[in-house]
């Protein structure tokens, strides 16, 4: 496939947002069981909710470069019942409307206990609006694999591994972020989002690695034998029906040398999983701000060139009737 | 129920084209159109078409074999690119089974073409919209065309008929006839599309020709040897 740098951007982009958020909602429920210092209301919390909010945005703008008719994206709302682009479309929103009124809460100070649960835990709106995103946060990472892991013959993608990879990807460079953001604005949340994050980080090379695995070892259903239906072990393409090239062939190919791949793909396990790990241990004992910030780019980096990859390696079974010309 | 499809003759298809220009000419400047092409005269030239011309080769020098292969939507029966649309400007008709796309609601996401194992859609790069075969519905469904033109334009173009056009679905129909005892054949079926468009194979014509049907045992003209009166009658010699 085709990677289109709109796509990168806007799954990406969205999946660190989401990851930010779920490592806030993550930091208030272990503070609610007084197993992390509280933190502040409008300098933490509403300000890490308004950075994941601009993630999602800046994820949702690259996602109209992909569009031919930007201008007619409201209509990809309709067909929630079979599409997952129209429910992830749906889903979007939601959680940045949820997050937007959970940055409000904060913001405003809105967090007086509501009610309290069994004596022990007292639940203000803030809480209740973090679970519902949380809820929303892991809908949207499934609803955006799965406008991949659907398509049944790219078989490279068709696979419950493609969904764990999306999810951990996201946490990781989500935990990270927010370790990131602790470390910039001084807060003493480092060590707990960036135990985190190489947790998740760890979690992301194991289900990558089998589904790297996976690829490798994959036997595609169909054959040109299947594709025109000759049962033959010897067919050659001696025509495409043009020459100057198709939708099919600027779509469905990378188009870039092996080399290249094999670049990137070396690049991206490098970025996502070993660097940003190394910058964090060393953040511990050095205590610089820049070094979590540094790890957090470094990832997110590597985690485009994981996206383009996993374009690239995903091969479409149209490329069987444009293997060659004569 | 009613599933209008194409069946496509490999036996008989010459690869001249002709479908490809006459599905080009109708459909740009139809109901359907245009079909947008870039570089047209230039190097490069590109742009969108319902239907292809494909050539391949079988087998191995001196032993070898063409085949010309037509290539356009095969209007699946469960055709995968209409559910992942996200606006429902892909579709499938109910009456006649064909499957279109509402350029008005299409917002160019690409999405149904990598849900289309056979790489049939198009995205016409000047409009920003998913293209592809109709099967002329505005010349099927039109009933004011008299009933012999009511018929795809790379059918009625086909010098050689290889392209035939009915109900799939009606078992006295020629399409169905011809599936049924020519050998009619699914590309990709491992998918479970089920596509409508149906291709009859490539089919070799071998007269079966024994000895004594060239050369009649007792053929008075034969030189070669004594006449074989020896043996006995002949089924010649026996008079009704």
């Amino acid at each position: 496939m085709h990677p289109a740098f709109s796509v990168i951007f806007l799954t990406t982009l969205i999946g660190v947002g989401q990851g930010l958020f779920l490592a806030l909602v993550t930091g208030q429920v272990y503070s609610l069981a007084n197993l992390l210092q509280p933190q502040d209301s409008v300098h933490f919390y509403a300000m890490g909710a308004a950075l994941s909010l601009a993630f999602l945005l800046a994820g949702l703008l690259a996602s109209f470069f992909h569009l031919g008719h930007p201008e007619r994206a409201w209509r990809s709302a309709a067909k929630w019942r079979t599409s997952w682009l129209s429910r992830e479309v749906i889903v979007l929103p939601l959680l940045m409307l949820l997050i937007a009124l959970y940055a409000a809460v904060h913001y405003f100070g809105l967090t007086q206990s509501l009610f309290v649960i069994q004596g022990v835990i007292s639940v203000d709106a803030s809480l209740i609006l973090g679970i519902l995103g949380a809820i929303a946060a892991f809908a949207l990472y499934f609803c955006t694999a799965m406008i991949y892991a659907s398509i049944k013959f790219i078989e490279e993608w068709h696979s419950p591994l493609t969904l764990i990879n999306f999810t951990l990807f996201g946490l990781a460079s989500g935990f990270m972020l927010a370790a990131a953001f602790s470390a910039w604005t001084g807060v003493d949340l480092v060590g707990f989002f960036g135990t985190w994050a190489v947790i998740f980080t760890f979690a992301a090379g194991v289900s990558r690695g089998m589904s790297l695995r996976r690829n490798r070892h994959l036997v595609h259903k169909s054959s040109l034998q299947t594709a025109i239906g000759i049962r033959h072990n010897r067919i050659e393409q001696k025509s495409q029906g043009f020459m100057g090239g198709s939708f099919n062939t600027r779509e469905f190919f990378h188009g870039a040398s092996e080399a290249g791949v094999r670049l990137v793909f070396g690049f991206f396990l490098l970025a996502v999983f070993v660097l940003p790990v190394l910058l964090l241990g060393a953040s511990y004992w050095l205590a610089s701000p820049y070094l979590p910030v540094a790890a957090f780019v470094i990832q997110y980096l590597g985690l485009m060139a994981e996206r383009w990859y996993f374009f690239a390696e995903a091969k479409h079974p149209q490329n069987l009737y444009y293997q060659s010309m004569a | 129920m009613t599933q209008m499809a194409l069946v496509i003759d490999l036996n008989v298809c010459v690869g001249c084209h002709a479908c490809v220009t006459s599905c080009k000419e109708w459909n740009t400047s139809g109901w359907a159109g245009p079909l947008t092409d870039h570089r047209p005269y230039d190097k490069d030239p590109t742009g969108t078409f319902f239907n292809r011309v494909q050539t391949f080769e079988v087998g191995e020098f001196p032993r070898t074999e063409t085949v010309h292969f037509p290539k356009s939507c095969l209007h699946c029966e469960e055709p995968p690119c209409v559910p992942v649309c996200p606006t429902g400007a892909s579709y499938k008709r109910e009456d006649n089974g064909v499957v279109l796309v509402d350029y008005d609601k299409c917002i160019g996401c690409k999405y149904c073409s990598w849900a289309c194992p056979y790489g049939m859609r198009e995205l016409d790069e000047y409009q920003k919209v998913m293209k592809k075969c109709t099967l002329c519905i505005d010349r099927i469904a039109n009933d004011t065309l008299p009933e012999a033109e009511r018929k795809p334009a790379c059918v009625l173009a086909c010098p050689t008929s290889a392209r035939l056009f009915g109900d799939v679905h009606d078992p006295d129909s020629e399409v169905s006839m011809a599936i049924r005892e020519q050998g009619g054949y699914q590309l990709m079926p491992e998918w479970g599309t089920k596509p409508a468009n149906h291709y009859l194979p490539r089919r070799k014509t071998r007269i079966q020709i024994f000895e004594d049907e060239l050369e009649r045992a007792d053929n008075p003209l034969r030189k070669e040897a004594p006449l074989p009166a020896a043996e006995g009658e002949t089924l010649d010699d026996v008079s009704f």
